[in-house]
């Protein structure tokens, strides 16, 4: 492993985390090495530590989701925080509840930290502005993922020990993917270089402002990049027809074995997940030696840990000041 | 400011030490060392390379990070910010007995928190605590099984533990 370079104190103030965009590359870098205290929390015998006890965490969840409820809820419970699991399916939502009126209650019973998705980009600001909870951000609309996007940079960082001067490819659905968008303002802000790839039909409109390069074609950059993060077509997302054939999509930017042989001998290959084997990235490469996928799950529950004890600490302190 | 230990007076206190934990440890016994963080850490080090020169065996060093186990997150005083940092623990700790190195031994909260740790991580043998400095002013039950020196600082005192290895020079002074 490299020698990773720890940042100096700063003083951490945010009781919610809604966004990436607006963190300072300190502030990231500090969730970060945080990150690394909580590593070894998994792997030890007793699986859990104490700064959360007494302390409730909902999961509100208003869109599927796997890999990130079961993370987020599983980082609360090795805190030693109590979970209430929401989903939008067997809830009030579902007999015409609004968000606000959803939240409000449950912050009636006592809860501490809300952990929103919402298809709506802005409900976990919206949400922020009128509860007193912190809340985390588990994915809004086409906005943000943050933990996701701070889970990638700490699966770069701790293999390459740096982001900066780092070249990396984000590949396929730009236009409806908070990860692109939470891993740009992230490695952007560490010091890489970030170049978004695919069809000009995914791309979203405003894609120049961006603080990124795009390129609609992989085989273009598949020879100079260090990382390559391979997103997921999102059927449930995509209207009309984006691209003639899935056949035709994989051609063009599936990442291949065949593709894979012009890449860098070291190239960190990623994906948030689910993955649609065969499609965006072949079985061999998903499994490869080049594969991160798995180390980013890993990664994400120290994360998560690090994001709930850090919006407590805040809270906790804000709190004494009044 | 007063000088209570230069570096010379912390050498001999740091010898005698190992000299005390070796003569009150049976020799077929495993021994670990573990240091708090950040001081402890540098001692514990220190420490664990005297034993196994003198054992003429291995004797493994840790270091933990006691800041999820401390009793105050949720009510912070003060400036200071807790700051989560890893801990590193290369071997089993079960069966072991493991020497707890810590710079100073005032409330003896960092001590609890400390055990608490330590007992999510294994089942040790014996846990012994040995210390720099013992200063007066406990709050929980708790004692060094050895001080290296003991002192009655005042409460509104600052004992400070400075060490070659994080501060430049080994002193320990009293402010």
């Amino acid at each position: 492993m490299a020698l990773i370079r720890k940042s100096k104190q700063i003083k951490w103030h945010r009781k919610h985390l809604l966004g990436l965009r607006e963190l300072s590359p300190e502030e990231i870098t500090y969730i970060l090495d945080t990150a690394g205290g909580f590593e070894q929390i998994s792997t030890r015998s007793v699986k859990k530590a104490p700064p959360l006890r007494g302390k409730v965490v909902v999961n509100l969840f208003f869109e599927d989701s796997t890999r990130t409820r079961n993370s987020f809820a599983l980082a609360a419970n090795r805190l030693s925080a109590d979970i209430i699991e929401f989903t939008r399916k067997d809830s009030s939502v579902s007999k015409g509840e609004t968000l606000l009126d959803t939240a409000k209650n449950l912050e009636a019973m006592g809860i501490d930290i809300v952990v929103i998705r919402h298809s709506a980009g802005g409900a976990p600001k919206f949400l922020s502005r009128n509860i007193n909870a912190s809340v985390v951000n588990a994915g809004d609309g086409f906005c943000e993922h943050p933990t996701q996007g701070l889970l990638d940079v700490y699966t770069i960082r701790k293999i390459k020990g740096s982001l900066e001067g780092l070249k990396i490819a984000i590949v396929g659905d730009i236009a409806h993917s908070r990860v692109a968008r939470s891993d740009m303002w992230a490695m952007t802000k560490l010091g890489a270089e970030v170049i978004f790839v695919g069809p000009p039909t995914l791309m979203p409109s405003q894609v120049h402002q961006l603080p990124v390069k795009v390129s609609y074609c992989l085989d273009e950059v598949i020879e100079e990049v260090d990382v390559i993060n391979m997103l997921r077509i999102q059927f449930e997302r995509l209207g009309g027809n984006p691209f003639p054939s899935i056949r035709e999509y994989s051609h063009y930017f599936g990442l291949t074995v065949e593709r894979m042989k012009r890449a860098k001998k070291n190239i960190l290959v990623m994906h948030p997940g689910p993955i649609n084997r065969g499609l965006e990235i072949e079985s061999e490469v998903a499994d490869g030696n080049n594969s991160v996928i798995l180390e980013q799950v890993t990664n994400g529950l120290a994360v998560r840990m690090a994001v709930l004890f850090l919006v407590n600490q805040a809270a906790a302190q804000q709190a004494v000041k009044i | 400011m007063k000088v209570i230990l230069d570096s010379k007076q912390i050498k001999r206190v740091l010898k005698d030490l190992t000299d005390e934990i070796i003569s009150d440890i049976p020799r077929n016994l495993d021994i670990a060392v573990i240091g708090i963080r950040s001081r402890g850490e540098i001692l514990a080090q220190r420490l664990s390379r005297q034993l196994s020169n003198k054992l003429d065996k291995d004797v493994p060093c840790g270091t933990l990070d006691i800041t999820l186990y401390r009793d105050d997150l949720n009510s912070p005083q003060g400036s200071t910010q807790p700051q989560v940092r890893t801990t590193e623990i290369g071997f089993d700790i079960n069966e072991k007995i493991i020497i707890l190195v810590d710079d100073v031994l005032y409330t003896g909260r960092s001590t609890r928190a400390a055990m608490d740790a330590l007992i999510d991580l294994g089942r040790p043998r014996a846990v012994r605590l040995a210390v720099l400095i013992d200063r007066s002013g406990r709050e929980f039950p708790i004692q060094a099984d050895h001080a290296g020196y003991k002192t009655d600082a005042e409460p509104g005192n600052l004992v400070q533990v400075n060490l070659v290895e994080s501060d430049g020079k080994d002193e320990v002074v009293i402010d």
